[in-house]
């Protein structure tokens, strides 16, 4: 069934949307992330303009992290005073990111950075992460208890703040920080910044896991919805159809994922992430490297 | 979508020249609704004339569809410290976005080079690029590079010898619309030719336009933005809680 998408203006395969959807739902149940790192590259093989996929793709993170965060509600496993911390940085970083955004789409440079993050991001991202669950799987095979983590230069910050839910007593200006950069990426690359997210607060922050994925859900959700906002007052292309289709894959396949990723263990399932993003990051690095099909490409010359 | 709803719209056109068209289109408005995905649209008519038809040369008939004109940029990419990248960049002033050209025989045949200049008929000359920069000399390659890419989308047509003629009189040809169409009207013209010259020409428009849900969405994006992406995220906000709801029912 094709179906015609007024702000993309073009036809797409209903079914083919669900699909990607509910598969990345799937992933994005199973790993605790919002799924837009791998489904904007996605929503571009299938041709949707790359403007529209990553303004789109912010709408429907809101659907999936706010569905997320619900769940981690009832378990009271949410920083409420983290997030809102995180979510100040946040906001900030999402309107310098459509700044930025913005300029770049009108030097015509907006793919080339878009994929650029991409490849770095997944590929410092993917490569730490499978080193460290090689390690972890090695360190439970011989029988060593895990390294714990004491103090670092971290905490000899200013403007302390004390954070209950994690069991924190740190300055505010990391979470800050952490919170500005996964705003920029979250606005220019479409993502809800999870998978950045999620390891800055437990490597850097040194949140307990279990308070880590319901607190970046949280302000994830804040961000990409402001994000979407911004794209759709800004640049006009936040396809609603395209959204909807997507979020109702996204949501069934979150819950198979959910069902799934309980059974698995932890390293298994971070190496399996690991792989996962490191395949999308070697795709499209060969994409850069490699010599274009066709070397010239037709866009709307005033932004529009 | 390709039933063709025969709204005729016979228009005589002024008895002026030897030879005239009276054109029928097998409909005028092409509705882009949800599950729009590209339409046919059946264009045919008659040659009307006062005296008997003249032995030679041969009548030739030309039909151009041309969609809204855009400005569009046309980007290369060279490779630049071991990765490609977006180097130089054209603009081209007036490009349509759709274009389809369908003749009774070889355009080349039919239409002669002045005749192409002047009605602005095949492709290359419905696009109008002036002011590359001064730092690209081949500035042409980017205009080929358009209609190669338009041409690849079916945006771009070329279609030789598929108009058909009777006895030199009655002609009919089908227009492909393809699924990827932006609103707008789309101006139609016949040529009638002899020997290369255009002898008559008939000009008139087919209405294409978002309807419905289309429409509406569309314009709300562009007139109500704010309240566009807050409905965006309201839809995502109770999609999210739905499915939450859904999953504790499933879950009890």
């Amino acid at each position: 069934m094709q179906v015609y998408l007024p702000i993309a203006e073009v036809s797409v395969n209903a079914f083919l949307l669900l699909g990607l959807g509910g598969i990345v739902g799937i992933l994005s149940g199973m790993f605790g992330v919002g799924g837009g790192f791998l489904m904007t590259p996605l929503l571009f093989f299938i041709g949707i303009p790359p403007a529209v996929a990553v303004a789109t793709e912010a709408n429907q993170i809101v659907a999936s992290s706010f569905s997320g965060v619900l769940a981690h509600l009832k378990r009271k496993t949410v920083d409420l005073r983290m997030g809102t911390v995180l979510l100040i940085g946040g906001l900030v970083g999402a309107a310098l990111g459509v700044v930025v955004f913005n300029y770049l789409k009108a030097q015509g440079q907006v793919d080339l950075l878009v994929k650029l993050c991409y490849v770095v991001f997944l590929g410092v991202i993917g490569g730490l992460m499978f080193i460290e669950s090689l390690n972890a799987i090695r360190k439970t095979k011989s029988g060593k208890p895990p390294a714990r983590k004491k103090h670092n230069w971290i905490h000899g910050l200013p403007f302390k703040m004390r954070f209950r839910v994690s069991g924190l007593y740190i300055s505010v200006i990391p979470p800050l920080l952490v919170g500005v950069s996964v705003g920029i990426l979250a606005a220019i690359m479409g993502v809800g910044g999870g998978f950045i997210m999620v390891p800055a607060m437990i490597y850097l922050l040194g949140m307990p896991t279990k308070v880590v994925v319901g607190t970046s859900l949280f302000q994830i959700i804040f961000v990409t919805a402001f994000t979407t906002l911004l794209h759709a007052t800004t640049n006009f292309t936040v396809d609603i159809v395209l959204a909807v289709l997507l979020l109702v894959g996204g949501v069934i396949g979150a819950q198979v994922g959910t069902r799934i990723g309980v059974k698995m263990k932890a390293e298994q399932l971070r190496i399996l992430l690991a792989i996962m993003v490191l395949a999308v990051c070697g795709k499209l690095a060969l994409d850069l490297l490699l010599m274009p099909s066709e070397l010239y490409s037709v866009g709307a010359s005033d932004g529009h | 979508m390709r039933a063709l709803v025969l709204v005729f719209a016979l228009i005589v056109a002024l008895p002026a020249a030897a030879e005239d068209i009276v054109l029928g289109l097998s409909k005028d408005t092409v509705s882009i609704n949800t599950s729009f995905d590209g339409s046919e649209i059946l264009v045919f008519g008659a040659v009307k004339r006062e005296a008997p038809i003249p032995d030679d040369p041969r009548l030739q008939v030309i039909v151009t569809v041309a969609g809204p004109d855009e400005t569009v940029t046309v980007r290369r990419k060279e490779k630049v410290l071991g990765i490609w990248v977006n180097t130089d960049a054209v603009e081209i002033d007036r490009a349509p976005s759709f274009y389809a050209v369908s003749t009774s025989t070889a355009l080349g045949l039919s239409l002669s080079n002045t005749e192409d200049l002047r009605h602005r008929v095949s492709i290359p000359r419905a696009i109008r690029s002036v002011g590359a920069p001064d730092t690209i000399a081949d500035a042409t390659r980017f205009t080929d590079a358009l209609i190669r890419i338009k041409s690849r989308s079916n945006q771009y047509q070329l279609n030789e010898g598929t108009v058909s003629v009777d006895e030199q009189t009655l002609f009919r040809t089908a227009i492909e619309l393809p699924a990827a169409l932006t609103e707008g009207d789309y101006e139609t013209r016949i040529f009638l030719t002899r020997g290369g010259k255009v002898v008559s020409k008939y000009q008139t428009s087919i209405y294409v336009r978002k309807v419905g849900l289309e429409r509406w969405l569309f314009k709300m994006s562009r007139e109500n933005a704010l309240l566009y992406g807050i409905m965006s995220i309201g839809i995502a906000i109770a999609a999210g809680w739905a499915a939450s709801a859904v999953f504790r029912i499933f879950r009890a």
